[in-house]
């Protein structure tokens, strides 16, 4: 960057393409600069230091290292398991791995994205980026305000060079010649300026594509405003997940979430009360084709949502890459399942529980397990663990699977256990999981009364007089998402923003264009330019060419014609004829 | 939702198979091409030395490149940016003094215009074009049994995909002589087409729900087609690794022990349009990045997760970030900016194999 800034302060003599030299000259012109600043400050001293640090930052090729060791760090978070997507795997893999498990823990690499090391790569890049854009973009808002650089003495020099005549019939004098060309730089968008002040011999200096350095520092500044969008998401936005089985309704309280995960700054007052009830789910699956049977093909939730418990109700539908948005938050359709309803009566006879256990998806074709715990069951708390199979078959080995997802043969295969659960202990534990430690098992594959297999309309009479299990239906289950994030508007058009700069920045081209007329002692007029790219500029051929035609239309040359350059003007070291396209 | 259609899959899988003969057909002929030019080449070379002797310094090669005769002394740095504009110090790089240090022209001319007429060549270029024709309709016809757009899952990547590179190919030959990239694109096409049908193969089908959106049409389209760009320029920065290797030996007085590379343009041209097609591609990747965002946030609420998807994407849209960078930094243009779009592209193929199937994500859905 700092090469950028510095180049923008060159004479127009020293862009001219002869590179040798001139890169040596820049270099001797900084040593003595750094020596002249040496000789004010003898130490470097503390300001000289921080300087120095600066100046390494917001350079070009510091840029560039952060930005390769940025691609590096991001690596190993697709390597190992990461804590924000899913915990449990985490602490499953340092179960795994007890050799190395913990030490990848202490670097961090389950956090990757937030971790120390990938802040402070991220944090210096834009701190980089920022040392960057802000003197850029002081240097460019100079350069749009001076004039066009002055004309080199050697035109010849200049990447692209040409040279037209005008014979000295047509009456077009250096003077008017200068300001003809000044008209057709000024339509094809250049600024000019035209000097007279050479006397015999005016001359203009036009440039044009100030956009591509705008769009660059359009595109840089927006990286920072995504930056700072993520950051404000992450302060004040929340998520959570929910459960609902057709029928249930969540109302948006902290409460009404199975799990939720607050921004830095949230504050529960944030949430607006709004309710989402679930009506009815329907899942299709495939039945055409052959290879793909059985797989889904479409999810629909149909919903009621009301604004706040007093608003009116309202009909909406709810599909996969289609959320529902309420309150200020998205919702959206991220799992679904079978929920079996049970009755469970206890060994008084007594309807100790009944409803819909959501079933948690174990394999293919919703082969799912259930956990059933029953802790108002009387005298002693019951607990059931086993599958649920929509549609159930036995192999040969007795190894039950499910052959299809959809509720053809419904089957629910139960172990039975009595005892204390541990429920009022106080622990949270996962409705998902019966720890059977400390119960006694009344039926499974191994006891003597066998497992529990029931369908829908069965009733199961456990041993012992310990009561009985009823399968009374099956309903459906959906997982929603529940997300809301202010920076997500903000993230999108800076994004937008972003793109829009850097195409800019690609495909705009700075240029030159010098021109000079003079008159020959046989009275034609002598006209000459060059141009220079600033940057990546692969068409400055063709812009050549084009300014050549359409002076040469201007003024009815023919500009293919080798006889309109003069054959006796042709400056020394001027380049080898240019083959053209 | 389309009925699905097998008999049209049917047809898609025959296609599909008689696109991979054409194209192994077009591989050996651009193969017969290298060898026979390099051959070509050589006897032009022999005669021009012979010539040279007796001749005086301007006796002019016969022979179709514009890389000028007699140039095997570096020419004026000044003089050398013709064409080839570009940042100041571009010119100051030993490349730059060897591109015109050829010797002997080359096939395709630093400008990558159409020159000399090469038989094989045209015969390999008719045969490729045969063969996308055929791959066209064994895409087409894939949609149309599937009734949706052709790229739901990995058979369906890899099929389209291949298309899409053979047809960016052909597309950039109309305006640039790249045959010399040939039988890199095409070696490349038949891989893909190979690999589909023998380890991914998948019948046509119905998409499940997480791909049903029209962020599959836009997403998925841009990504197939900034990676084919990419496979492109992967070649073009290859061969520029080689070329530059080369070029520095013969100006250092070297044997040219790889004749097969005058069929090759200089380094620095190589540079300069890889340059080019790299800056398109990186576009096409921000936008596969931002629509993948969007898309994220419309199927599961976030737009960036850093799912190891969303991981890999990121780290190419980086490495071609630096890889821009690097083409504006001192020191870093030329080889190690090659290098650079070497790397992004091995992790392009390693965000499309390795993760595809073996990471876990949300991602995974995509299909085997
Ligand atoms: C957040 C990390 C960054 C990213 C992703 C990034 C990306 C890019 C991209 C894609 C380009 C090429 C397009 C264009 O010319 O606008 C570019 C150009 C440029 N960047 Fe960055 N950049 C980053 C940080 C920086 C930093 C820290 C600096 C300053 C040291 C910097 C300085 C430049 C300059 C000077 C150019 C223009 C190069 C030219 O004219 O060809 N960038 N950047």
């Amino acid at each position: 960057m700092s090469e950028r800034v510095k180049s923008t302060e060159k004479s127009p003599a020293e862009d001219a393409p002869q590179p040798g030299p001139v890169q040596k000259d820049a270099a001797t012109k900084d040593a003595v600069k750094a020596a002249k600043a040496g000789a004010a400050l003898p130490s470097l001293g503390v300001v000289g230091m921080f300087r120095w640090a600066w100046t390494q930052l917001t350079s070009m090729r510091t840029a560039l290292f952060l930005l390769l060791l940025l691609a590096v760090a991001a690596v190993p978070g697709s390597l190992f398991p990461q804590r924000p997507a899913n915990p449990s795997v985490v602490t499953q893999y340092i179960k795994d791995h007890p050799d190395y498990g913990k030490l990848l823990d202490s670097v961090q690499l389950y956090d990757v994205y937030s971790s120390a090391w990938f802040s402070a790569i991220y944090i210096l890049l834009f701190i980089s980026l920022i040392g960057c854009v802000v003197p850029r973009a002081i240097a460019h808002y100079k350069a749009m305000r001076s004039q066009p650089p002055r004309t080199p003495k050697r035109l010849s020099r200049l990447p692209e060079y040409g040279t037209l005549v005008v014979p000295a019939d047509a009456g077009i004098p250096a003077s008017d010649a200068i300001e003809d060309a000044a008209a057709l730089l000024k339509k094809r968008g250049y600024r000019v300026d035209v000097r007279h002040d050479d006397g015999a011999r005016p001359s203009l200096g036009a440039e044009r594509g100030f956009l591509r350095e705008v769009g660059n520092l359009v595109f840089h500044t927006s990286l920072i405003g995504v930056l700072v969008s993520v950051a404000v998401g992450g302060l004040f936005g929340y998520s959570g997940q929910r459960i609902l089985v057709e029928g249930d309704t969540f109302v948006n309280t902290l409460v009404g979430y199975d799990q939720f995960t607050p921004g830095t700054n949230f504050q529960s007052g944030q949430l607006q009360p709004y309710s989402i009830q679930l009506d009815k789910f329907q899942a299709t699956f495939d039945r055409e084709s052959q290879g793909k049977f059985g797989q889904p093909i479409d999810f629909t939730a149909d919903v009621t949502t009301k604004e706040n418990p007093g608003a009116p109700a309202k009909k909406e539908v709810l599909k996969v890459n289609d959320p529902v948005t309420l309150g200020g938050t998205s919702i959206y359709l991220t799992g679904n399942g079978y929920a079996p309803v049970v009755t469970v009566r206890d060994g008084k006879g007594n309807v100790a529980m009944q409803g819909p256990v959501v079933a948690k998806l174990q394999g293919e074709n919703y082969y799912s397990s259930v956990v059933i715990k029953v802790p108002d069951a009387k005298p002693d708390q019951l607990g059931f663990a086993g599958f649920f199979l929509p549609t159930a078959f036995v192999t040969e080995q007795g190894i039950s699977f499910s052959g299809d997802p959809d509720l053809i043969n419904p089957q629910l295969s139960l172990n039975s256990y009595y005892g204390d659960l541990g429920l009022d202990k106080g622990a949270p534990q996962n409705v998902f999981e019966l720890d059977v430690k400390g119960l006694k098992e009344l039926n499974s594959r191994k006891a003597e009364a066998g497992g529990i297999t029931l369908a829908p309309g069965n009733t199961y009479t456990l041993p012992e007089g310990k009561g009985s299990i009823t399968f009374d239906g099956v309903k459906k289950y959906v997982g929603v998402d529940i997300h809301h994030n202010p920076g997500q508007l903000s993230a999108l058009i800076f994004a937008l923003l972003a793109v829009a700069g850097l195409i800019v920045s690609l495909y705009v081209n700075r240029r030159r264009v010098w021109v000079r007329t003079g008159t020959h002692e046989d009275g034609r007029t002598m006209v000459e330019y060059g141009l220079l790219a600033r940057g990546e500029d692969h068409r400055l051929a063709g812009e050549a060419a084009t300014l050549r035609s359409l002076l040469a239309g201007k003024w009815n040359l023919d500009a293919d014609n080798p006889e309109t350059a003069p054959s006796n003007s042709s400056p020394a070291g001027s380049p080898e004829p240019k083959k053209d396209q | 939702m389309f009925p699905i259609n097998e008999t049209m899959g049917q047809y898609s899988e025959l296609f599909m198979l008689l696109a991979a003969g054409t194209y192994t057909v077009a591989f050996i002929a651009f193969a017969w091409d290298l060898a026979r030019s390099s051959k070509s080449l050589k006897a032009i070379d022999l005669k021009a030395a012979a010539a040279g002797a007796s001749a005086d310094t301007s006796a002019k090669v016969p022979v179709a490149a514009g890389a000028s005769a007699g140039a095997a002394t570096p020419r004026p740095a000044g003089s050398g940016g013709g064409r080839l504009s570009g940042p100041a110090d571009r010119a100051e790089r030993p490349s730059s003094y060897a591109s015109s240090a050829n010797g002997a022209g080359q096939t395709a001319d630093d400008s990558m215009r159409y020159g000399e007429r090469r038989a094989p060549a045209r015969v390999a270029v008719a045969l490729t074009v045969l063969g996308a024709a055929i791959h066209a309709a064994a895409v087409l016809t894939r949609a149309v049994g599937a009734g949706r757009v052709p790229w739901g899952n990995m058979y369906e990547f890899l099929t389209t995909g291949a298309f899409v590179a053979a047809a960016v190919f052909l597309v950039v030959l109309i305006r640039r002589d790249l045959r010399f990239l040939g039988t890199f694109v095409v070696g490349l096409v038949v891989i893909m087409l190979v690999a589909a049908s023998v380890a991914f193969w998948t019948p046509v089908g119905h998409l499940v729900p997480a791909l049903q959106s029209y962020w599959l049409i836009i997403h998925v389209s841009i990504a197939v087609l900034s990676s084919a760009l990419f496979t492109l320029t992967f070649a073009m920065s290859a061969l520029q690794l080689v070329q530059s290797h080369r070029q520095r030996t013969i100006a250092a007085g070297g044997a040219d022990k790889l004749g097969f590379m005058r069929l090759v343009p200089s380094a620095l041209s190589l540079e300069n349009l890889s340059y080019r097609i790299n800056a398109i591609a990186f576009i096409g990747w921000t936008f596969t990045l931002m629509f993948g965002a969007i898309w994220a946030e419309k199927a599961w609420g976030r737009f960036w997760g850093w799912d190891t998807k969303e991981v890999w994407t990121f780290v190419i849209w980086v490495v071609y970030a630096g890889y821009l960078h690097a083409r504006a930094t001192r020191g870093w243009t030329g080889t190690r900016a090659a290098w650079l779009s070497i790397v992004g592209y091995l992790c392009v193929v390693f965000n499309f194999t390795i993760v595809n199937q073996f990471f876990n994500g949300l991602h995974s859905y995509s299909g085997l």
